[in-house]
């Protein structure tokens, strides 16, 4: 669908036209074409908002935003970057930059992270970079879980884990009460992902998870088998519901809201959902995933979404301007904010939204996310390992004990992959 | 004489009856070519490289097909799923064939029960897979329902158990195809000789043996339609699968079409040269049947004149 919002009639969406932020900034004139991928209700209504106000500030601007499924965009990208490219798209971080990246089809922008507005962003600067340039600007990201039924706990006596211990000695009590410790719906794969960049940060650390990331480690390593024996702890406990390679992540929230399951690992896009499904702030509750071995810092999933330029852009200039004012401390509060994406801002200024899920996350990822940030399987794997590998780990989560020949395959296409 | 006359006449005018055809066909041709011949020699083209479709194309010679042909065990298991899928495919025949015999009377209201019977054929393939879906749910789902009544437990549901999950996808084309036959088979029965069946029956034949020798040599041309769109159906099993279980668990239901969609095209995908190899071995076990059926189409036609 197409929008072209004349500057002049823009209404003022989010409020939070900044003129502190873009006191300096002179007028600019033209045109800027934006294709963005936030098409669920609530993204859509941030992109339409930011588009309209970024207009405000440039009434000179022709704006005009284009909004496209997001799955559909994860294809579409290839054919709008090569044929009549948009002057912003978006798209996600860390490996999952590599084909445009290497095609050169995304714009370096490392002059642009050279502005001093863009030092509140260096955290986040690592998953931007690859072959030592920036590629892209972030402009949300949210940490993943375990989001569990805190009235089970109680009912229980049970306290947030925080060992490996106390974990299996948490889950034995509940499994003991009649239901389950996780739910989880593996039918699309990506689930099992993450409970797998989960165990193995934990068993091996951030450094080892990334090595293997990147091909540098063999699957048949010892200290992957390590990483699948926790694992395995819990599947032989009964601890994850049963027949969840036929559930979508959505089918199987049912478990957790009807208090069949007691937990779910998950990101924090799943709150909504679980709000939904009639689950109140006094049932619901966060904790870290706990500790497996105690000399290893934690590290923790939070995907990153981002914005970045083609290299066939026609508007550069009104582009990094765009992503300036996108970054700024104050459109990033109010985009993040609750009643927005409800994410985490990237920018160290801007303001964390009161939910106290958001707030429990953004606690969590700056003080006690010490290992590193993994972007998630999927995104940190090449495509081709990614498919292959969250095809074998849900394999192993139904039949634990083709491990090796699991184990066997994905080294096998490590070997060819990586080569 | 003649000869003088016809100098005089335009070309075309002297060749019209052998020209004219090709001017008729010219158009045909010319998108077949374009859209069917020329893409097909593009894939093979393209099954030599290695290619992410955005950057260059990296010449590889046979490499994506030693490693194809070579022991790809996705490959081996879309393979077997396939002849799977033929094989089971092909009893929509018998079962349209015995629906439209049960249909084939006049009763009262007898076009509503035949289009009840035409109905999963009418509606889209991805709505008959969602239902199906539904239909075979673990614990909530009116199959297991019913198969736990008679205490029979498929652990993971149908279509979570790589056991079972390509046949529950398979009864779940044959639905919509069963009832693609039947129709076939309707319309055939309608050209049925009454005088051949009241002759069979003064000469005592009934049941099976009226059946057997009597009305399905009349019926071959129906069966030999049913047959073509069955196993061409059953090749091109790829929107039951998409549906119902997206391949899985862990790539237990692939097909060739879905493994070449799933290396080429998909989310993880963009290895053209490997999807473009899986699609030129599909090419030749599809052209191995319908150089069949077009060479037996061929001979009925020779016999006809």
């Amino acid at each position: 669908m197409n929008f072209i919002l004349k500057a002049s009639a823009a209404a003022l969406a989010l409020g939070v036209v900044s003129t502190s932020a873009f006191a300096d900034a002179h007028s600019l004139s033209g045109e800027l074409r934006i294709v963005s991928d936030m098409s669920n209700p609530a993204p859509r209504a941030v992109m339409e908002g930011l588009a309209t106000d970024f207009g405000a500030l440039h009434p000179e601007l022709n704006i005009e935003l284009e909004i496209v499924d997001r799955e559909a965009w994860k294809t579409q990208i290839r054919n709008s970057l090569t044929a009549n490219a948009p002057d912003v798209v978006n798209w996600y971080a860390a490996t999952r930059m590599t084909p445009f990246v290497d095609a050169g089809l995304f714009m370096d922008l490392s002059d642009l992270w050279e502005n001093p507005a863009m030092a509140a962003l260096e955290s986040t600067k690592g998953a931007m970079t690859l072959d030592g340039a920036q590629w892209g600007v972030p402009y949300t990201y949210y940490q993943w879980g375990v989001y569990y039924r805190k009235d089970i706990f109680e009912e229980l006596g049970l306290e947030e884990p925080a060992t490996w211990e106390q974990e299996l000695a948490n889950c034995q009590d509940i499994l003991d009460s009649g239901r389950k410790c996780y739910t989880i719906g593996s039918k699309f794969l990506w689930t099992a992902g993450g409970w797998f960049d989960y165990m193995n940060s934990r068993t091996n650390g951030y450094e080892f998870h990334i090595e293997l990331a990147n091909g540098e480690v063999e699957w048949t390593d010892e200290r992957v088998r390590a990483t699948f024996a926790n694992w395995r702890q819990l599947i032989d406990m009964g601890a994850f519901v049963d027949d969840h390679q036929a559930y979508s992540w959505q089918e199987a929230l049912p478990f957790m809201i009807d208090g069949e399951a007691a937990a779910y690992l998950m990101g924090n896009f799943a709150v909504a959902a679980m709000r939904d499904g009639g689950l109140t702030n006094d049932q619901l509750d966060f904790y870290q995933f706990p500790q497996i071995n105690p000399d290893i810092a934690p590290a923790e999933d939070a995907p990153t979404d981002t914005f970045h330029i083609p290299s066939a852009a026609q508007n550069v200039d009104n582009a990094k301007a765009f992503l300036l004012f996108v970054t700024s401390p104050d459109v990033q509060s109010a985009i993040n904010g609750g009643n927005a994406l409800g994410q985490l801002p990237v920018n160290a200024n801007a303001s964390v939204s009161d939910d106290k899920f958001i707030q429990e996350g953004f606690e969590m990822l700056s003080n006690n996310a010490s290992g590193g940030i993994m972007q998630f399987f999927d995104r940190d794997f090449p495509a081709e390992m990614a498919s292959v590998g969250m095809e074998g780990l849900q394999e192993f989560m139904v039949f634990p004990d083709n491990l090796d020949d699991i184990l066997e395959r994905l080294e096998e296409a490590r070997v060819r992959i990586y080569q | 004489m003649a000869t003088a006359t016809a100098g005089n006449r335009s070309w075309y005018k002297r060749n019209e009856i052998a020209a004219t055809p090709w001017v008729f066909l010219i158009p045909g041709i010319f998108m077949f070519s374009l859209y069917v011949i020329y893409p097909i020699f593009q894939s093979f083209w393209i099954s030599f490289h290695e290619w992410d479709g955005l950057g260059e194309k990296t010449w590889v010679g046979l490499a994506n097909y030693e490693r194809l042909l070579g022991g790809d065990r996705k490959f081996e298991t879309s393979f077997w799923n396939n002849i799977r899928w033929l094989v089971l495919y092909l009893l929509a025949i018998p079962m349209g064939l015995f629906i439209s015999l049960f249909l084939n009377q006049k009763v009262f209201g007898i076009r509503l029960y035949k289009s009840m019977f035409f109905f999963p054929f009418v509606i889209s393939q991805v709505v008959v897979g969602l239902v199906f879906s539904w239909f075979y749910l673990p614990n909530d789902g009116l199959f297991d329902v019913l198969v736990g009544k008679i205490g029979i437990d498929i652990s993971g549901g149908i279509l979570g158990n790589p056991n079972t999950a390509t046949y529950g996808i398979i009864a779940a084309g044959l639905w919509p195809q069963t009832a693609y036959c039947m129709i076939l088979y309707l319309t055939g029965l309608n050209a049925v000789d009454p005088e051949q069946v009241e002759a069979a029956r003064l000469d005592g034949a009934k049941g099976a043996r009226m059946l057997w020798y009597i009305i399905l040599p009349q019926l071959k041309p129906a069966t030999f339609i049913a047959f073509v769109v069955t196993i061409i159906g059953a090749l091109r099993s790829f929107d039951f699968i998409a549906v119902m279980t997206n391949g899985g668990p862990f790539g237990s239901t692939r097909v060739l079409s879905f493994y070449m969609f799933e290396e080429s095209l998909s989310e993880f995908g963009f290895r053209m040269g490997y999807g473009a190899a899986i699609a030129v071995v599909l090419f030749f076990i599809m052209l191995g049947f319908i150089g069949y059926f077009l060479k037996s189409m061929y001979q009925d036609e020779k016999g006809a004149y």
